[in-house]
């Protein structure tokens, strides 16, 4: 599909909003196991040592970092900037840019 | 279509507010716990932190802001893509079903997230 880049930042900031929804169970899963017990908290240990377990978390904080650098950007034009053509084309590429930055960095942390 | 009976606050500006509001509340959870796992963590420091009163105040107001956030979010999603112009009737019902799907999901994370802040 043939969309601007303003168009693929905006249905993303939905589609990782609909999946981080899904995925506060993910979390709220896990610090249920992290305060329930010592024995709960060394098991978490253990399941975050699988691979899956780590892709699964790794998936998760994806979303909720690009979805709050997309929501950043929609807080700083609700006060008047970058509200133009040019504005939303480069608040878009930033978006993109450091959300992949921090997404990276997200997942050498977690492995 | 009538929308406005399940938006948040039967106003616009009122779930605009609330969608900024309960944001900033999330980022600064999200950034805080995420600032404290880099620091890393043992079951006791972790067991403290989530035992003080401020944590606890801080924790229950992100998972309200959880459920307003989400609530207006994904009525904006479904008031979009689940509507009588695209589907006829059956988008109303599916809108409907799906809201309080949501619904039922947001209520569970808070009564559980209270009894992981009190129940331990």
């Amino acid at each position: 599909m043939r969309l601007p880049i303003t168009a693929w930042t905006s249905i993303t900031h939905r589609a990782s909003g609909v999946f981080i929804f899904v995925g506060m169970a993910v979390l709220i899963w896990a610090l249920d196991a992290s305060l329930k017990s010592p024995e709960s908290f060394a098991a978490l240990q253990t399941s975050l040592d699988s691979a899956l377990c780590k892709f699964v978390i790794w998936a998760v904080v994806s979303g909720l970092i690009y979805h709050s650098v997309a929501g950043v950007k929609h807080l700083v034009m609700d006060m008047g900037i970058g509200e133009t053509m040019e504005g939303g084309v480069l608040g878009s590429r930033i978006v993109i840019a450091s959300s992949v930055v921090f997404i990276l960095l997200a997942g050498i942390w977690i492995w | 279509m009538v929308t406005a009976v399940t938006s948040m606050g039967r106003s616009g500006l009122y779930d605009w507010l609330m969608q900024r509001i309960s944001a900033v509340v999330l980022l600064a959870y999200f950034v805080f716990v995420g600032l404290v796992l880099l620091g890393g963590v043992d079951y006791a420091s972790w067991k403290s932190l989530y035992s003080q009163t401020w944590m606890r105040i801080f924790s229950l107001m992100a998972l309200l802001s959880l459920g307003v956030h989400a609530w207006v979010g994904i009525w904006g999603v479904l008031t979009d893509y689940l509507t009588e112009r695209l589907m006829g009737k059956t988008g109303n019902v599916l809108r409907f079903v799906f809201q309080m799907a949501c619904g039922l999901t947001m209520f569970t994370y808070l009564v559980w997230g209270i009894q992981i802040l009190w129940g331990y």
